[in-house]
Protein backbone atom coordinates (compact mmCIF):
# COMPACT_ATOMS: atom_id res chain seq x y z
CA UNK A 1 0.00 0.00 0.00
CA UNK A 2 1.07 3.56 -0.64
CA UNK A 3 0.77 6.15 2.13
CA UNK A 4 -0.62 8.88 -0.06
CA UNK A 5 -2.30 9.12 -3.46
CA UNK A 6 0.55 11.22 -4.88
CA UNK A 7 2.73 8.09 -4.57
CA UNK A 8 0.15 6.00 -6.47
CA UNK A 9 0.18 8.67 -9.17
CA UNK A 10 3.99 8.59 -9.32
CA UNK A 11 3.81 4.81 -9.64
CA UNK A 12 1.16 4.79 -12.38
CA UNK A 13 3.13 7.42 -14.33
CA UNK A 14 6.08 4.99 -14.34
CA UNK A 15 3.94 2.70 -16.51
CA UNK A 16 3.50 5.57 -18.99
CA UNK A 17 7.27 6.13 -19.01
CA UNK A 18 7.87 2.43 -19.64
CA UNK A 19 5.32 2.59 -22.47
CA UNK A 20 7.57 5.23 -24.10
CA UNK A 21 5.10 8.10 -23.81
CA UNK A 22 6.52 11.54 -24.53
CA UNK A 23 3.49 13.39 -23.15
CA UNK A 24 1.90 12.51 -19.82
CA UNK A 25 -1.10 14.39 -18.47
CA UNK A 26 -1.96 14.19 -14.80
CA UNK A 27 -5.19 15.78 -13.71
CA UNK A 28 -6.75 16.02 -10.28
CA UNK A 29 -10.15 17.56 -9.98
CA UNK A 30 -12.34 17.85 -6.91
CA UNK A 31 -16.06 18.45 -7.15
CA UNK A 32 -17.14 19.95 -3.81
CA UNK A 33 -20.84 19.78 -4.68
CA UNK A 34 -20.85 16.09 -5.46
CA UNK A 35 -18.09 15.34 -2.91
CA UNK A 36 -16.04 13.51 -5.51
CA UNK A 37 -12.50 13.64 -6.80
CA UNK A 38 -11.26 12.45 -10.15
CA UNK A 39 -7.65 11.55 -10.89
CA UNK A 40 -6.73 11.05 -14.54
CA UNK A 41 -3.36 9.88 -15.86
CA UNK A 42 -3.25 9.99 -19.63
CA UNK A 43 -0.32 9.13 -21.88
CA UNK A 44 0.52 8.79 -25.55
CA UNK A 45 2.58 5.64 -25.05
CA UNK A 46 2.34 2.39 -26.96
CA UNK A 47 -0.94 1.35 -25.35
CA UNK A 48 -2.32 -2.07 -24.50
CA UNK A 49 -4.57 -4.62 -26.11
CA UNK A 50 -8.04 -5.26 -24.71
CA UNK A 51 -6.75 -8.46 -23.19
CA UNK A 52 -3.83 -6.68 -21.49
CA UNK A 53 -6.16 -4.03 -20.07
CA UNK A 54 -8.30 -6.74 -18.51
CA UNK A 55 -5.30 -8.49 -17.06
CA UNK A 56 -3.52 -5.39 -15.77
CA UNK A 57 -5.97 -4.99 -12.87
CA UNK A 58 -4.93 -8.41 -11.68
CA UNK A 59 -1.96 -8.36 -9.27
CA UNK A 60 -0.53 -11.46 -10.92
CA UNK A 61 -0.02 -9.65 -14.21
CA UNK A 62 3.12 -7.66 -14.85
CA UNK A 63 5.42 -6.82 -17.76
CA UNK A 64 8.38 -6.95 -15.42
CA UNK A 65 10.70 -9.90 -15.52
CA UNK A 66 12.30 -9.56 -12.08
CA UNK A 67 9.25 -10.79 -10.23
CA UNK A 68 5.81 -12.13 -11.04
CA UNK A 69 3.57 -9.67 -9.19
CA UNK A 70 2.46 -6.23 -10.43
CA UNK A 71 0.83 -4.22 -7.69
CA UNK A 72 0.84 -0.69 -9.11
CA UNK A 73 -2.55 -0.73 -10.84
CA UNK A 74 -4.29 -2.93 -8.21
CA UNK A 75 -3.11 -0.54 -5.43
CA UNK A 76 -4.43 2.49 -7.29
CA UNK A 77 -7.71 0.75 -8.10
CA UNK A 78 -8.13 -0.25 -4.46
CA UNK A 79 -7.46 3.31 -3.26
CA UNK A 80 -10.48 4.47 -5.26
CA UNK A 81 -12.83 1.55 -4.72
CA UNK A 82 -12.41 1.53 -0.95
CA UNK A 83 -13.94 5.02 -0.85
CA UNK A 84 -16.95 3.90 -2.87
CA UNK A 85 -15.42 5.33 -6.03
CA UNK A 86 -14.48 3.55 -9.20
CA UNK A 87 -11.63 2.85 -11.54
CA UNK A 88 -11.27 2.55 -15.27
CA UNK A 89 -8.55 2.04 -17.87
CA UNK A 90 -8.91 2.93 -21.54
CA UNK A 91 -6.16 1.98 -23.89
CA UNK A 92 -5.46 1.70 -27.57
CA UNK A 93 -2.38 0.28 -29.23
CA UNK A 94 -0.07 3.02 -30.58
CA UNK A 95 -2.41 5.74 -29.25
CA UNK A 96 -1.99 5.62 -25.51
CA UNK A 97 -3.54 4.77 -22.17
CA UNK A 98 -5.86 6.69 -19.86
CA UNK A 99 -6.30 5.66 -16.25
CA UNK A 100 -9.22 7.23 -14.36
CA UNK A 101 -9.87 6.84 -10.65
CA UNK A 102 -12.77 8.51 -8.85
CA UNK A 103 -13.10 8.92 -5.10
CA UNK A 104 -15.76 9.84 -2.59
CA UNK A 105 -14.31 12.85 -0.74
CA UNK A 106 -16.48 12.27 2.34
CA UNK A 107 -15.41 8.65 2.84
CA UNK A 108 -13.34 7.81 5.89
CA UNK A 109 -11.04 5.52 3.88
CA UNK A 110 -9.96 8.28 1.49
CA UNK A 111 -6.17 8.52 1.61
CA UNK A 112 -4.60 11.98 1.64
CA UNK A 113 -3.56 13.31 -1.74
CA UNK A 114 -0.13 14.10 -0.31
CA UNK A 115 2.79 15.92 -1.85
CA UNK A 116 1.98 16.28 -5.56
CA UNK A 117 4.71 18.91 -6.00
CA UNK A 118 7.30 16.28 -5.03
CA UNK A 119 5.76 13.72 -7.36
CA UNK A 120 5.91 16.14 -10.31
CA UNK A 121 9.47 17.26 -9.50
CA UNK A 122 10.56 13.62 -9.26
CA UNK A 123 9.00 12.80 -12.64
CA UNK A 124 10.44 15.86 -14.39
CA UNK A 125 13.91 15.59 -12.82
CA UNK A 126 14.66 12.11 -14.15
CA UNK A 127 12.62 12.30 -17.39
CA UNK A 128 13.78 15.54 -19.02
CA UNK A 129 12.75 14.33 -22.48
CA UNK A 130 9.12 13.71 -21.53
CA UNK A 131 6.55 16.50 -21.33
CA UNK A 132 4.16 16.63 -18.40
CA UNK A 133 0.94 18.56 -17.95
CA UNK A 134 -0.23 18.74 -14.38
CA UNK A 135 -3.66 20.20 -13.62
CA UNK A 136 -5.21 20.65 -10.20
CA UNK A 137 -8.64 22.08 -9.66
CA UNK A 138 -11.57 22.42 -7.30
CA UNK A 139 -14.90 23.21 -8.92
CA UNK A 140 -14.41 26.08 -11.36
CA UNK A 141 -10.91 27.01 -10.21
CA UNK A 142 -7.81 25.32 -11.49
CA UNK A 143 -4.22 25.78 -12.51
CA UNK A 144 -1.90 23.88 -14.82
CA UNK A 145 1.79 23.36 -15.19
CA UNK A 146 2.76 22.43 -18.74
CA UNK A 147 6.45 21.62 -19.28
CA UNK A 148 6.02 22.47 -22.98
CA UNK A 149 5.34 26.09 -21.93
CA UNK A 150 8.28 25.93 -19.53
CA UNK A 151 10.54 24.77 -22.37
CA UNK A 152 9.52 27.66 -24.59
CA UNK A 153 10.54 30.15 -21.91
CA UNK A 154 13.79 28.31 -21.14
CA UNK A 155 15.01 28.56 -24.76
CA UNK A 156 16.97 25.31 -24.66
CA UNK A 157 18.14 25.35 -21.04
CA UNK A 158 17.33 21.98 -19.47
CA UNK A 159 13.94 21.66 -17.82
CA UNK A 160 15.49 19.56 -15.03
CA UNK A 161 18.19 22.02 -14.00
CA UNK A 162 18.08 22.68 -10.24
CA UNK A 163 16.72 26.26 -10.26
CA UNK A 164 13.95 25.25 -12.68
CA UNK A 165 12.98 22.26 -10.52
CA UNK A 166 12.83 24.51 -7.44
CA UNK A 167 10.63 26.93 -9.35
CA UNK A 168 8.29 24.13 -10.48
CA UNK A 169 7.99 22.85 -6.90
CA UNK A 170 7.10 26.32 -5.58
CA UNK A 171 4.79 26.97 -8.52
CA UNK A 172 2.76 23.84 -7.77
CA UNK A 173 2.78 24.36 -3.99
CA UNK A 174 1.70 28.01 -4.13
CA UNK A 175 -0.95 27.55 -6.80
CA UNK A 176 -2.36 24.49 -5.02
CA UNK A 177 -2.65 26.59 -1.88
CA UNK A 178 -4.41 29.33 -3.82
CA UNK A 179 -6.92 26.90 -5.31
CA UNK A 180 -7.53 25.31 -1.89
CA UNK A 181 -8.15 28.67 -0.25
CA UNK A 182 -10.59 30.07 -2.76
CA UNK B 1 -6.30 29.72 -16.55
CA UNK B 2 -9.49 30.89 -14.88
CA UNK B 3 -7.82 33.09 -12.34
CA UNK B 4 -8.42 36.55 -13.68
CA UNK B 5 -9.72 37.78 -10.35
CA UNK B 6 -6.79 36.42 -8.39
CA UNK B 7 -4.19 36.74 -11.10
CA UNK B 8 -1.98 39.13 -9.21
CA UNK B 9 -1.47 36.70 -6.35
CA UNK B 10 -0.79 33.68 -8.52
CA UNK B 11 2.75 32.52 -9.09
CA UNK B 12 3.27 32.70 -12.83
CA UNK B 13 5.67 31.24 -15.36
CA UNK B 14 7.01 34.75 -16.04
CA UNK B 15 9.49 34.28 -13.18
CA UNK B 16 11.15 31.58 -15.26
CA UNK B 17 12.57 34.20 -17.61
CA UNK B 18 14.74 35.60 -14.82
CA UNK B 19 15.86 32.08 -13.90
CA UNK B 20 16.76 31.38 -17.53
CA UNK B 21 18.79 34.58 -17.85
CA UNK B 22 20.68 33.77 -14.67
CA UNK B 23 21.45 30.23 -15.92
CA UNK B 24 22.63 31.49 -19.28
CA UNK B 25 25.17 33.72 -17.54
CA UNK B 26 26.45 31.06 -15.18
CA UNK B 27 27.50 28.48 -17.74
CA UNK B 28 27.49 25.18 -15.94
CA UNK B 29 27.52 22.50 -18.59
CA UNK B 30 26.96 18.97 -17.39
CA UNK B 31 30.14 17.06 -18.06
CA UNK B 32 29.68 13.67 -19.63
CA UNK B 33 33.37 12.91 -19.43
CA UNK B 34 35.31 10.03 -17.96
CA UNK B 35 34.69 11.11 -14.35
CA UNK B 36 30.93 10.75 -14.60
CA UNK B 37 29.17 9.12 -11.64
CA UNK B 38 25.68 7.67 -12.05
CA UNK B 39 23.25 7.42 -9.15
CA UNK B 40 20.34 5.14 -10.01
CA UNK B 41 17.26 4.99 -7.76
CA UNK B 42 14.78 2.10 -8.01
CA UNK B 43 11.38 3.60 -8.76
CA UNK B 44 9.08 0.62 -9.26
CA UNK B 45 6.01 0.08 -7.04
CA UNK B 46 8.16 -1.58 -4.37
CA UNK B 47 10.65 1.30 -4.29
CA UNK B 48 8.01 4.03 -4.26
CA UNK B 49 6.02 2.32 -1.50
CA UNK B 50 9.19 1.98 0.59
CA UNK B 51 10.10 5.67 0.28
CA UNK B 52 12.13 6.13 -2.93
CA UNK B 53 10.64 9.54 -3.78
CA UNK B 54 12.30 11.51 -0.94
CA UNK B 55 15.52 9.57 -1.57
CA UNK B 56 15.60 10.50 -5.26
CA UNK B 57 14.72 14.14 -4.54
CA UNK B 58 17.32 14.14 -1.75
CA UNK B 59 20.07 13.13 -4.20
CA UNK B 60 18.90 15.68 -6.78
CA UNK B 61 18.90 18.46 -4.14
CA UNK B 62 22.22 17.51 -2.54
CA UNK B 63 24.00 17.14 -5.88
CA UNK B 64 22.64 20.53 -6.97
CA UNK B 65 23.58 22.20 -3.68
CA UNK B 66 27.17 21.01 -4.02
CA UNK B 67 27.30 21.77 -7.75
CA UNK B 68 28.49 18.25 -8.63
CA UNK B 69 28.32 18.55 -12.40
CA UNK B 70 29.85 15.07 -12.88
CA UNK B 71 26.95 13.30 -11.11
CA UNK B 72 23.78 12.17 -12.92
CA UNK B 73 20.77 11.11 -10.86
CA UNK B 74 18.44 8.78 -12.70
CA UNK B 75 15.82 6.08 -12.10
CA UNK B 76 15.28 2.43 -12.88
CA UNK B 77 12.55 -0.16 -12.37
CA UNK B 78 12.44 -3.10 -10.01
CA UNK B 79 15.82 -4.69 -9.37
CA UNK B 80 14.23 -7.78 -7.81
CA UNK B 81 15.27 -7.14 -4.20
CA UNK B 82 12.01 -5.53 -3.12
CA UNK B 83 12.51 -6.21 0.59
CA UNK B 84 15.62 -4.01 0.59
CA UNK B 85 14.02 -0.97 -1.09
CA UNK B 86 14.60 1.91 -1.41
CA UNK B 87 17.67 0.73 -3.33
CA UNK B 88 20.24 3.07 -4.84
CA UNK B 89 23.01 1.93 -7.15
CA UNK B 90 26.09 4.10 -7.60
CA UNK B 91 28.19 3.53 -10.72
CA UNK B 92 31.63 5.14 -10.51
CA UNK B 93 34.06 5.73 -13.43
CA UNK B 94 36.33 2.84 -12.36
CA UNK B 95 33.49 0.48 -13.32
CA UNK B 96 32.36 -0.45 -9.82
CA UNK B 97 28.76 -0.66 -8.76
CA UNK B 98 27.81 -0.05 -5.14
CA UNK B 99 24.33 -1.09 -3.99
CA UNK B 100 22.87 0.87 -1.08
CA UNK B 101 19.79 -0.64 0.55
CA UNK B 102 16.97 0.61 2.79
CA UNK B 103 17.93 4.16 1.92
CA UNK B 104 16.35 7.18 3.55
CA UNK B 105 16.53 10.91 2.87
CA UNK B 106 18.71 11.19 6.01
CA UNK B 107 21.30 8.74 4.64
CA UNK B 108 21.59 10.61 1.34
CA UNK B 109 23.82 13.44 2.60
CA UNK B 110 26.43 10.97 3.89
CA UNK B 111 26.49 8.98 0.64
CA UNK B 112 26.93 12.22 -1.32
CA UNK B 113 29.73 13.63 0.86
CA UNK B 114 31.61 10.38 1.57
CA UNK B 115 31.11 8.46 -1.65
CA UNK B 116 30.29 10.86 -4.48
CA UNK B 117 32.63 13.63 -3.35
CA UNK B 118 35.42 11.80 -1.52
CA UNK B 119 35.27 8.36 -3.10
CA UNK B 120 34.74 6.41 0.12
CA UNK B 121 31.91 3.87 0.00
CA UNK B 122 29.59 4.10 3.03
CA UNK B 123 29.89 0.41 3.90
CA UNK B 124 27.29 0.40 6.66
CA UNK B 125 24.52 1.26 4.14
CA UNK B 126 25.49 -1.25 1.45
CA UNK B 127 23.83 -4.55 0.69
CA UNK B 128 27.05 -6.27 1.76
CA UNK B 129 26.63 -4.99 5.32
CA UNK B 130 23.35 -6.88 5.77
CA UNK B 131 24.96 -10.14 6.81
CA UNK B 132 27.11 -8.45 9.47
Amino acid sequence: MMQELSLNILDIAQNSIKAEADLIKIEIHKNPIEHTMRIVIEDNGRGMTKEQVERVENPFFTTRTTRKVGLGVPFFKMSAEMTGGNFHIDSEIDVGTTVVATYRLDHIDLMPLGDMASTMVTLISVNPDIDFIYTYGIGENQFSLDTREVRVILEGMPVNSPPVLSFIKEFIEENTKQVNEI
Amino acid sequence: MRFERWCCKMKSLAELKAIRDKMQNAVNVRESGADNIRVVVGMATCGIAAGARPVLNGFTDEVAKRGLSNVTVTQTGCIGLCQYEPIVEVFTPDGTKTTYVKMTAEKVAKVVSDHLVNGNVVNEYTIGSLGN
